[in-house]
């Protein structure tokens, strides 16, 4: 087990969400999803916490954020690139598109640029199989992306008054 | 009874609603094959994910293949077991078993003990048709357990046993799909988990995933070693079992063949961890009726129940998860740990030895006593009471390593003066064992009586959880017994609460006790041999001359010789040991 | 419009019509009426009687009848009972769901409690994917505002009939559409799923008798019970009663959420509704059923889709994906497609669906790689056998599905793959050559430039050649050239 790194206000954030769902180990996913809605990932600290607080082993903790792919022990992107692999979107070349954004930021899926700017990811179909293929970075949606304009997407937000704006947004 | 009627190939049969196909089958003799489904009868254990796919069955009208053991039998049903279609589905999942396992046979610990082994050769697989990437991940040492989890195929039976029987919850299956394996938390090593060391994962892995650390070369090179003196103690449970590992019937008593052996391994000295476990009746009893009697007098500070103490994967498991009770359970430590204390002690005194060169090797059926020997407070300037630690399974290795015909050796006699011991000491390997050996002799040091019988069947049996009183003298004494620390949990929970009203509790981490400990030959799946080695051990206490720790003349010489009353400050200082709180001390 | 002629609307009844965050609208739209009706005049039997009567299957995927599946949970003896809504729509391309949840909340929430009133529970969960947020705020709002109107909660509509409903999050895994996986999720562990029997209406969430039916086919409910029975089963095939909703997408020219009746046929779908194929390119299959489906050819474009047709042609209905393919996609590559999303949404229990897949996604790269041979497509088809006979739940059962109908539709596609060497459809990028025709080569020098990697060497006003070795066939000197020099085999 780690030693516990997380400042005593994080504990205490975890601590409260547990409290909130009675500290029942059923609602283990529940109380993921509201620490990493809070927290933005889930280091294993923060999954000793939730384990001691749910009463139930850490390892089960652990098996149940590596199975769901919306839980991540890595922290995100300050724009997260989500990149979406639904078959509307892969037959209109998603994929093209993916291996452009991983050459121009040369990172892999589930990683983060080195400065922590930016961090790509998959999808499954985020239902807008109209604008095929479909990327969002943060909650802002690009549709009918072609591998030439990834350049263009990513400079939107390297350029730091745009980023604000895109943040805000 | 509700019955239903079936046929399997084409037998007809009536079985008992609720039986699954698995069970059904065996009744008339046909037996499906299985790989990841554990049924440990009496136990009350059962692993049946349904995952490896190997038992699947035709089963008449239905669209796809049915997991027979986990597929009730249903009225007039019809199915067959070993058709084309079964056979042909049953050899291809095990080339894919295959096709993501390392060809490492030659090898592997596993190799000739190894179901998945057994099963590809039963299923005639000479080629494996489907090959690509295979799992990879980083192998794992610990102090007593091996993990090389490239092995793993996902049975999950060490997932039951860590989780539902143990609840030490150190294992879990964790990430997905083909990446999916049973692992620890952020797949720290088990060293730095709360794994407690039992080996029950050990004892019901189908392949070498999970192995005991192998320490038959340390003990070879220090028979090797003429500047050294090797004295072997050998625990209880081990003379119950050894026998299975050179084809003798489950139960059968190979004590004297056992002594032999050893002595022809060129061992110096051959001892009992028998009469370490007198030992122990003598410290821990005395402690009990100390702590009993101040509870009587109505002193406040003395907390009751007392908890026995040999089983250090039971240690561990309070350390970690009730470090608030460190100071309940009994301070004696285990026989082995009390053995090795008084060899390099007392006994290399008499042979005018240093401890230095002085060599302990322990015969234990466990894996958590490999990680016991090696706590610090075990050591004396660095240098361990015991050497060294190999399971039941390492010494039948070794004994076919060196080529000793074991069934036709001569029954031979323990060396002195640590190898005589009682019947109590004997039964220190089952269930109930201990407590009752205590009993045995705490009622006499306590009434001043003698005991009017010998045998307490209500302490005995298979249950997880076992509760007695006995009259000692008209002083009702409550006895509780716990196997298998899911059960120990239970009656810990119970005292934590304040709603427990045992005196003294026993309790051991494997399912059976030592006799079902990690280390012991593998029962595959047949807990019927663990009742078998349980009752070897009752004959083996009916048939000694001496059945109470305290009238071991040994016992009562060495008191004399050396270590002057029990609870002495000499016998605090070699035979009592401390607990810590380990909630903290892991890290990843 | 041709859009709209053919479909017939009644899942997606009050989407676009009503504001889902009113719930005033929603009553206007006769919400909770059916509720009102069953709980005042109708015994619970009466309404399973009706459900079963009006024909009405799963829409999920399953096709199991509704009524019977109430039924079953309703004879269940117990003191807690459960409803559940499965909203974890996850098929690649599927999205009807999510339409409903964020257009008619309460067509669901509705139903649940009819279903609830039926089997005998007092608590209905949604589980719902955490990726459909603002269906989620809507359910939530759609929630409260049905406790305030006295439709959820305590004693509804005065009838001594208490019901709440509670969310619960999906996090990203398919398998958890398949119900004891839902059901396992949602008790906080791994979403693996377990052997049935023991069926949730037995044994499900903690348990106890637990009724799962997915968001479209509660949203059926009401209607069914104002409409009566009769009416719905008069739409429709003689064994599927009512409409589907689909997410009509792919190489079409209107995609997006479809509702038609059971029966209308595949052409009716992608030429009537979908207006034809983007480009005028020529139509090669529809794929139906997601992950778990088939793809189909030209040949059952006049087949009336119903749950049985669709198998019976080696597809299934699924839970309403329908992706269309032109010409330009190689249907070998497509396998593989679905085969990676099953490889990575596997839970990894059981072994044919961990390694199997794998081996058979490893094979269908083999083949896209130009390195494939005719055994190797044998063993596909032996490995898909043994895989859907032997999984243990409905994701592994139905994994090789794509593989198999492309290859029994498609066969002469991956012929060309493994005896030519050559991807018919131009897909499959290591069977691609460029090739520079020194005769037009004017040494323009442009594709030079263009080139990535630095495959192209020439010299100015000279032809130029392109290394294969290190050409990675992403195209761009094709494009580039203005000679048209280029060639493409």
């Amino acid at each position: 087990m780690p030693e516990i790194k997380l400042s005593e206000n994080t504990i205490q954030l975890i601590k409260n969400i547990c409290a909130e769902f009675e500290n029942k180990e059923n609602e283990l996913i529940n109380v993921l999803h509201r620490v990493q809605g809070k927290l933005g990932y889930l280091p294993a600290e923060v999954q000793e916490v939730i384990a001691k607080e749910l009463n139930i082993g850490v390892a089960r903790v652990y098996g149940v954020v590596t199975f769901y792919s919306f839980f991540t022990m890595i922290p995100q992107g300050e724009f997260p690139i989500s990149i979406c692999m639904g078959t509307a979107c892969y037959v209109r070349g998603a994929e093209q598109v993916l291996a452009e954004f991983k050459r121009q930021l040369n990172v892999d899926v589930g990683e983060s640029t080195n400065d922590g700017k930016f961090s790509i990811n998959c999808l499954r179909c985020v239902g807008a199989c109209g604008l095929a293929p479909v990327v969002t970075v943060g909650g802002k949606v690009f549709g009918r992306v072609a591998p030439s304009q990834v350049k263009e997407i990513i400079a939107e937000y390297t350029q730091s008054n745009s980023a604000d704006e895109a943040k805000s947004a | 009874m509700d019955t239903i009627n079936l046929t399997i190939d084409n037998k007809t049969i009536e079985v008992k609603k609720g039986t699954s196909i698995l069970d059904a089958a065996a009744e008339v003799g046909i037996e499906i094959p299985t790989l990841c489904h554990m049924k440990l009868h009496d136990l009350n254990i059962e692993n049946k994910p349904g995952g490896c796919r190997i038992c699947v069955v035709e089963v008449e009208g239905r669209r796809n293949l049915a997991p027979a053991c986990c597929t009730d039998a249903h009225d007039g049903m019809e199915i067959s077991t070993h058709s084309l279609r079964v056979v042909n589905a049953r050899r291809t999942v095990m080339e894919l078993i295959l096709s993501d396992h390392p060809f490492e046979c030659l090898i592997c610990a596993k190799s000739g003990n190894c179901d998945l082994q057994d099963m590809a050769h039963q299923l005639g697989i000479r080629e494996v048709h489907y090959k690509g990437e295979q799992s990879h991940y980083r192998a794992d040492t610990s102090p007593a357990i091996i993990r090389e989890i490239d092995k793993c195929i996902m049975c999950r039976r060490c997932e039951t046993m860590c989780n539902d029987v143990q609840t030490v919850g150190v294992l879990s299956a964790i990430n997905r799909g083909f990446n999916s394996v049973v692992s620890p938390a952020f797949e720290m090593n088990l060293d730095h988990s709360e794994c407690t060391y039992c080996g029950q994962c050990v004892a019901v892995c189908p392949t070498g995933a999970l192995t005991e650390v192998d320490e038959t070369g340390k003990v070879i090179r220090a028979l090797a070693d003429p500047t050294k003196t090797v004295v072997v103690q050998t625990a209880p449970a081990v003379r119950a079992a050894l026998g299975e590992e050179f084809g003798l019937e489950p139960g059968t008593l190979v004590t004297g063949k056992l002594v032999a052996a050893l002595r022809r391994l060129g061992f110096n000295h051959v001892f009992d961890t028998d009469f370490a476990a007198d030992l122990t009746i003598m410290e821990e009893g005395t402690e009990l009726l100390n702590r009993l009697n101040r509870f009587l007098s109505g002193d406040k500070d003395v907390k009751l129940p007392i908890l026995t103490s040999c089983c250090p994967a039971w240690v561990k498991f309070f350390e970690h998860q009730f470090p608030d009770m460190k100071d309940i359970p009994s301070t004696a430590r285990s026989p082995m740990q009390m053995f090795g204390a008084i060899a390099k002690t007392y006994f290399a005194e008499k042979l005018a030895v240093k401890r230095e060169d002085l060599v302990v090797v322990s015969i234990m059926p466990c894996v958590a006593k490999k990680y016991e020997r090696g706590r610090d407070e075990f050591k004396v300037n660095g240098n361990p009471d015991v050497d060294h630690v190999i399971t039941t399974r390492e010494l039948a290795a070794l004994i076919k390593l060196s080529n000793i015909d074991f069934n036709a050796l001569p029954n031979e006699e323990f060396d002195n003066p640590l190898g005589e011991s009682s019947g109590a000491g004997v039964i220190f390997g089952t269930t109930g064992g201990v407590i009752e050996a205590a009993v045995r002799t705490a009622y006499e040091i306590q009434t001043k009586k003698e005991l009017p019988r010998l045998d307490f069947d209500e302490l005995r049996g298979m249950e997880g959880i076992r509760e007695a009183t006995i009259d000692f003298d008209g002083l009702p004494i409550k006895i509780g017994i716990a196997h298998g620390l899911g059960n120990a949990r239970k009656l810990l929970e119970d005292i934590q609460a304040g709603k427990s009203e045992f005196h003294a509790i026993e309790i051991m981490s494997c399912p059976g006790g030592c006799i079902g400990g990690g280390g012991q030959p593998y029962h595959h799946g047949d807990a019927s041999i663990l009742k078998k080695r349980q009752m070897a051990i009752y004959r083996e206490d009916s048939n000694k001359a001496i059945r109470k720790s305290h009238e071991n003349p040994y016992i009562i010489n060495l008191y004399k010789e050396f270590l002057g009353e029990p609870m002495s400050e000499k016998a605090h200082h070699l035979l009592h040991t401390q607990y810590f709180d380990r909630t903290e001390k892991v890290k990843i | 419009m041709t859009v709209l002629k053919k479909q017939v609307r009644i899942a997606l009844r009050n989407c676009g019509v009503i504001d889902p965050e009113q719930i005033e609208d929603a009553i206007a739209c006769d919400a909770y009426f059916a509720l009102g009706k069953c709980l005042t005049t109708y015994s619970p039997d009466e309404v399973i009687s009706e459900i079963k009567t009006s024909g009405l299957r799963g829409r999920g995927g399953g096709g199991f009848p509704t009524g019977l599946k109430w039924e079953i949970t309703k004879n269940v003896e117990s003191d807690q009972k459960y409803v559940v809504c499965n909203a974890d729509e996850g098929d690649p391309g599927a999205f009807m769901d999510r339409s409903i949840l964020e257009g008619d909340p309460h067509s669901v929430l509705e139903a649940m409690a009819i279903c609830g009133y039926c089997i005998g529970a007092n608590t209905g969960l949604i589980y719902i994917r955490a990726e459909y947020p603002l269906a989620i705020q809507r359910l939530k709002i759609a929630i409260k505002q049905a406790e305030e109107y006295g439709l959820l909660g305590d004693d509804i509509l005065g009838s001594g009939f208490d019901f709440k409903i509670e969310m619960r999050y999906g996090a990203g895994a398919f398998v958890c559409g398949e119900e004891t996986a839902l059901i396992h999720s949602m008790e906080g562990l791994r979403g693996e799923p377990t052997v049935k029997p023991p069926f949730p209406s037995v044994s499900g969430y903690l348990g106890k008798p637990t009724n799962v039916n997915n968001v479209e086919t509660f949203a059926n409910i009401p209607v069914i019970i104002n409409k009566g029975a009769k009416w719905f089963s008069r739409i429709g095939t003689e064994k599927s009663k009512g409409t589907k909703v689909f997410a009509l997408a792919g190489k079409i020219n209107n995609v997006g959420l479809i509702e038609v009746p059971m029966g209308t046929t595949l052409r009716e779908v992608v030429y009537e509704i979908g207006g034809g194929i983007v480009n005028g390119k020529k139509f090669k299959s529809v794929q139906t059923g997601g992950p778990s489906g088939g793809c189909l050819t030209k040949d059952f474009l006049d087949t009336p889709i119903d749950y049985d047709n669709l198998v019976a042609a080696g597809s299934m209905m699924g839970s309403g994906g329908m992706i269309v393919m032109d010409e330009d996609d190689c249907m070998v590559s497509i396998a593989k497609f679905y085969l990676e999303f099953t490889l990575e949404e596997s839970c990894g229990k059981c072994n044919p669906c961990r390694i199997g897949n794998k081996r058979l996604h490893e094979i269908l790269t083999k083949i896209t790689e130009g390195n494939g041979t005719v055994e190797d497509i044998e063993r596909l088809k032996e490995l898909s056998d043994v895989i859907k006979d032997t999984s243990l739940c409905g994701l592994g059962q139905s994994s090789p599905n794509p593989v198999l109908s492309t290859i029994a539709n498609f066969e002469d596609e991956y012929m060309a793959h493994v005896k030519e060497g050559k991807c018919p459809a131009g897909q499959c990028k290591s069977l691609l050559r460029y090739d520079i025709v020194e005769d037009l080569c004017t040494g323009c020098t442009l594709c030079f430039r263009n080139c990535p990697v630095g495959a192209i060497t020439g010299e100015r006003r000279l032809p130029h050649f392109i290394d294969q070795s290190l050409c990675i066939k992403c195209g761009v000197c094709f494009e580039k050239c203005k000679f048209d020099a280029i060639t493409l085999t």
